[in-house]
């Protein structure tokens, strides 16, 4: 399987690159904008997706400042490093 | 007294820390994939980028072969000091509390700061001044430390705060001004400043030493005597 | 080694190639060239590998020294620092790639020069860069560059461990459609470990480390992509280089302890042109020739072309030589650095670099053709017109009292405090480092056996506007002064010359006259150039860029502990103005902030006085009787006593002598020294250290804060 990994600041941790574009978006004209929040998308294939969540608490996220989710991607073709 | 540091891929400050730490004892490199600790009396995790800081701050380099020595050596009561990207490990091996986040400028940051030693009776800062200052520069981009608020109150209860960014000296945005912590058990410290950086005449401060001389004065007394 | 003539025709016009060079390479091989050859011969043929408009004026430069080791031709060059130790050091621009991506143009451009160093065996032990942008307060595009490339500068040199100890930048407009990021490198060796790049021994191996390669820095040359691809496959040809400092980290460790376990004949990295560069470069310098096969380099994408192999500007490379015997041992090294290690190929006897892919030679060029053929043009020089580049925007009217302008000055871009930028960088690790950016004028890093060595980079490229000749001179000068500040003797330089397009015969004027300034100034003080880098066609519809000759200065200081600082030290210490000073208003910071264009007279150099005063600042830095010592720059007297109160924290009352212009300027000649009375006797003593403000007589009374918060607040709104 093609698994997405998303990861986001924990609720209420403070996360000065969400306000950093929060700010940034209104200065641009786009007004309206709310609750910015920036993380980190993970992709990977995997033969097991039953052991993702493992992978998600043991290494690619930190818990305590991070939540994660895991989504089923389209699978690709080609791979690049 | 041994001091062992360890060195993973990105290493930058393990020169650094072996030199410093050669000051006060003998000082050899622990290699990352090596499966000992090479007898040392004291553990040295150091600053720089382990794997590159790729996916979070020491977050791969706490699965390198040596850390295992290394959580046992803690859990056997062996004193493990962590210097930034060493903090970092520590935190994400769960040997120290809390986590390191991104500095609130979002920016790397390089500054002499001040340091308040909170408590001076420690392995780490017995031999300073007690409820002294240190000058010892910071240098990094992720350096925030978080804890949930009531995981803060037990740490300040407990004593485990040693280090706070005097007023008006903290550049991270960490809470509560905490610039280093201990574990519960007093036997394993993480601090962001750089005290390597500080122990030098010609480089303006020496104020580091004293972490280097305690972990020293600590080990000589109780586990050499 | 098929090729369809009747498109080539075009296409090496698309590949940059003249008709005539075209005709030239036509006469030389006998043939027409195949695909792969005529992107090797595009590439090793262009203004960026085979300095076709620079080759021959470089030839001016004085390259002899007494304590020169490597000289220009080599990676870097290097120079004797006593103690059986050397220090390599280079300069390089990277200014096209940043004006696309800033972040990973200055990141790459920083692991680039690195790479240079330590292809000559040297450890990376400091990082200077020179920056030019536009107008930051009339710019936001200015201050997107500037903000991105000074946190691609600190990404690459932060994480590799290498310090980054000094620098200067500056805001001018005729740099806003063409920045400059040029970042210098000092690497510190043994004498034995230094290694030259020439390949040698017919049957020795050759063996590519590091990344991986991809479809990297391809740029013009995917004219000669095969019709098979098809549409959109553009996409795969990224023009921005990224860089991976984890990776250079591993591969300079991995290199040093190959160089150290004497495991390499040679080393050289890859940079611009790619492997094509590297192997011809490696070959011409050996006098032998090389087989490559294309099929054993490990790629990012398996469908890669051989001409998107050989001339692919992946980073985080090197190649090196090394005899049979000796690959195992190579191989298990890079294995434990996690370095990619895979041999490619072969030195053979002769002069051709040959190339295989799938058992097919797709090139076989001789290695002469390629790195010497290259024609060399002759620059049609006349001289620049006065109203080549405009007045900028006054920011003074002229009515303003002295204090007024001082406060002006010292919050103008190019004087304020660069603190938020060297904030950003690592200046300490690898402990060597005794003077930090502010703390003196040039960078200090101390040697093991107690001595230190001392660098700094210059460059104002208004002054060069002015007068090419005597600006470029000035710069020299500069570098040798604020050597000086520091107690060091200079022991070499290097360059880069940053100029707009040089077929333009103005253009090509100010490439001359700089470059015999360079010369002069050189001979004059006896500091041999070691190498240097060239980066021409940074030209806008509007007009070039001020010539920009950047210098970068080594030198040596026998005591660290007695390196020099640049502010007042001691109430009551006297101050005194040292040196042949007799400054001018043209092309100064306050002539800019007037709003005049950078034309006039700059003042005379007597280059036999200047050496004078430099050897003498030298010596009482060294035994003490200075307390402080600053170069007089930008801003002039005024700027250089509000510099040396807010560095020291203490304020100073002075007159100055009757007739001196507080803000003319005459870089490089004089400067303002504090200590002992009776240690500053025979100089000229204008004032005395203490208080807490700045007082010049007749002129202005400042407090320190004052000052230092004119200083602070220029720069911290922008970065």
């Amino acid at each position: 399987m093609r698994a997405r990994v998303l990861v986001r600041p924990k609720a209420g941790i403070l996360d000065p690159q969400g306000q950093a574009v929060e700010r940034a978006l209104p200065a641009l004209g786009f007004a309206g904008v709310r609750n910015v929040h920036v993380g980190r998308l993970i992709e990977l294939d995997v033969d097991d997706p039953a052991r993702l969540p493992e992978m998600c608490d043991r290494l690619l996220t930190n818990p305590l400042i991070e939540d994660w989710e895991i989504e089923e991607a389209p699978e690709v073709a080609e791979t690049t490093r | 007294m041994r001091f062992g540091i360890v060195r993973f891929p990105g290493s930058c400050d393990e020169v650094d820390a072996l030199a410093a730490a050669s000051r006060v004892g003998d000082a050899v490199l622990l290699w990352h994939a090596d499966h000992d600790l090479q007898g040392v009396d004291a553990v040295i995790v150091p600053g720089g980028f382990s794997y590159g800081d790729y996916l979070r701050a020491g977050a791969i380099a706490r699965f390198a072969p040596v850390m295992a020595q290394v959580e046992e050596f803690a859990r056997d009561g062996g004193l493990v000091l962590g210097i930034c990207n060493g903090f970092q490990v520590l935190c994400e091996a769960g040997l120290l509390p809390g986590a390191l986040l991104v500095n609130l400028s979002l920016k790397f940051v390089f500054r002499q700061v001040e340091l308040e030693v909170v408590r001076g009776d420690t392995a780490f800062t017995n031999a300073g001044p007690s409820e002294g200052r240190l000058s010892i520069p910071v240098k990094h981009t992720t350096g925030r430390f978080y804890a949930p608020e009531a995981e803060l109150d037990r740490l300040e209860a407990a004593g485990q705060v040693l280090l706070r960014y005097a007023p008006g000296h903290n550049p991270n945005g960490s809470l509560r001004d905490i610039a280093g912590v201990c574990n519960e058990a007093g036997n394993v410290f993480g601090l962001m400043p750089h005290p390597e950086h500080a122990v030098d005449p010609l480089g303006g401060s020496v104020d580091g030493l004293t972490i280097f001389e305690s972990m020293r004065a600590h080990v000589e007394q109780h586990v050499l005597a | 080694m098929s090729s369809s003539t009747s498109s080539l025709d075009a296409r090496h016009r698309q590949l940059g190639l003249t008709d005539d060079e075209y005709a030239r390479i036509l006469d030389r091989l006998g043939r027409p060239p195949g695909d792969v050859e005529l992107a090797m011969l595009s590439l090793m043929w262009s203004e960026h590998c085979g300095y076709k408009h620079s080759r021959r004026l470089l030839r001016r430069l004085p390259t002899e020294g007494p304590h020169l080791l490597l000289g220009p031709g080599e990676n870097a060059g290097a120079v004797d620092v006593g103690g059986g130790l050397a220090v390599a050091f280079k300069v390089e621009s990277h200014n096209h790639p940043s004006a696309v991506e800033p972040f990973q143009g200055a990141a790459t451009g920083v692991g680039g020069i690195l790479r240079d160093v330590f292809a000559v065996g040297a450890r990376p032990i400091a990082v200077l860069d020179s920056l030019r942008f536009g107008e930051p307060a009339a710019s936001s595009r200015s201050r997107y560059l500037l903000e991105r490339a000074v946190a691609g500068i600190g990404f690459y040199g932060n994480s590799i461990g290498v310090p980054t100890v000094g620098g200067e930048i500056y805001f001018e407009s005729s740099y806003e459609a063409n920045c400059l990021i040029n970042a210098m490198c000092l690497g510190l060796a043994p004498h034995e470990r230094l290694i030259r790049s020439a390949a040698a021994g017919v049957g020795n191996v050759v063996v590519l480390l590091g990344a991986l390669t991809g479809r990297d820095g391809i740029g013009g040359a995917s004219v000669l992509a095969s019709a098979e691809l098809g549409e959109g496959d553009e996409a795969k040809r990224p023009s921005v280089q990224i860089g991976d400092p984890f990776t250079e980290k591993k591969l300079l460790e991995c290199c040093l302890e190959l160089l150290d376990r004497e495991l390499l004949v040679s080393l050289q990295d890859l940079g611009a042109a790619g492997l094509t560069s590297a192997a011809s470069e490696m070959a011409a310098r050996g006098g032998v020739g090389l087989t490559l096969d294309l099929c054993q380099i490990p790629l990012r994408e398996a469908d890669m072309e051989p001409f998107e192999i050989m001339v692919s500007e992946s980073q985080e490379r090197m190649l090196c030589v090394a005899r049979p015997e000796c690959v195992g041992e190579l191989l298990a090294v890079c294995e434990r650095w996690e370095v990619l290690a895979t041999t490619i190929g072969c030195v053979t006897q002769g002069d051709t670099l040959q190339v295989l892919h799938r058992g097919n030679a797709v090139a076989e060029l001789p290695v002469s053709v390629l790195v010497d053929d290259c024609p060399l043009y002759d620059l049609e020089p006349a001289p620049a017109p006065s109203d080549l580049y405009g007045s900028p925007v006054a920011v003074l009217g002229g009515s303003e009292s002295p204090a007024e302008v001082l406060l002006a000055l010292l919050r103008s871009p190019n004087l304020a405090s660069r603190r938020p930028v060297f904030e950003q960088y690592d200046p300490v690790v690898q402990s060597r480092t005794i003077r930090r950016p502010d703390e003196a004028d040039a960078a200090v890093l101390m040697l093991p056996d107690g001595s230190a060595i001392a660098v700094s980079i210059d460059g104002n490229g208004r002054r060069v506007a002015v007068d090419p000749r005597r600006g470029a001179a000035e710069a020299v000068y500069e570098c040798s002064a604020n050597l000086a500040c520091v107690g060091a003797e200079p022991l070499g330089l290097t360059n880069c010359l940053n100029f707009g397009n040089p077929e333009k015969p103005h253009v090509a004027w100010q490439l001359i006259e700089a470059v015999e300034g360079l010369s002069e100034a050189c001979e004059a003080l006896g500091i041999p150039v070691v190498g240097g880098n060239v980066s021409l066609y940074n030209e806008a519809p509007s007009g070039p860029i001020f010539p920009t000759p950047v210098v970068g200065m080594v030198g040596k200081l026998p005591h660290a502990s007695r390196a020099g600082r640049l502010g007042f030290a001691c109430d009551g210490d006297a101050i005194a103005l040292v040196g042949p000073f007799d400054p001018a208003a043209a092309g100064s910071e306050l002539s800019k902030l007037r709003g005049e264009a950078p034309v006039g007279d700059l003042p005379d150099a007597d280059a036999r006085a200047i050496r004078v005063v430099h050897e003498a600042v030298r010596a009482r830095v060294r035994s003490g009787a200075f307390r402080s010592a600053h170069d007089i720059a930008e801003g002039g007297v005024a700027v250089a006593l509000a510099e040396c109160a807010v560095a020291g924290g203490i304020g100073a009352s002075v007159r100055l002598p009757g007739g001196l212009d507080p803000f003319g300027e005459a870089p490089g000649r004089g400067f303002i020294v504090s200590g002992p009375r009776e240690a500053l006797a025979g100089f000229v003593v204008i004032g005395t250290v203490g208080g807490d403000s700045l007082t010049i007589d007749g002129l202005l009374e400042l407090g320190v804060s004052e000052l230092r918060a004119a200083r602070d607040g220029g720069l911290a709104e922008w970065v």
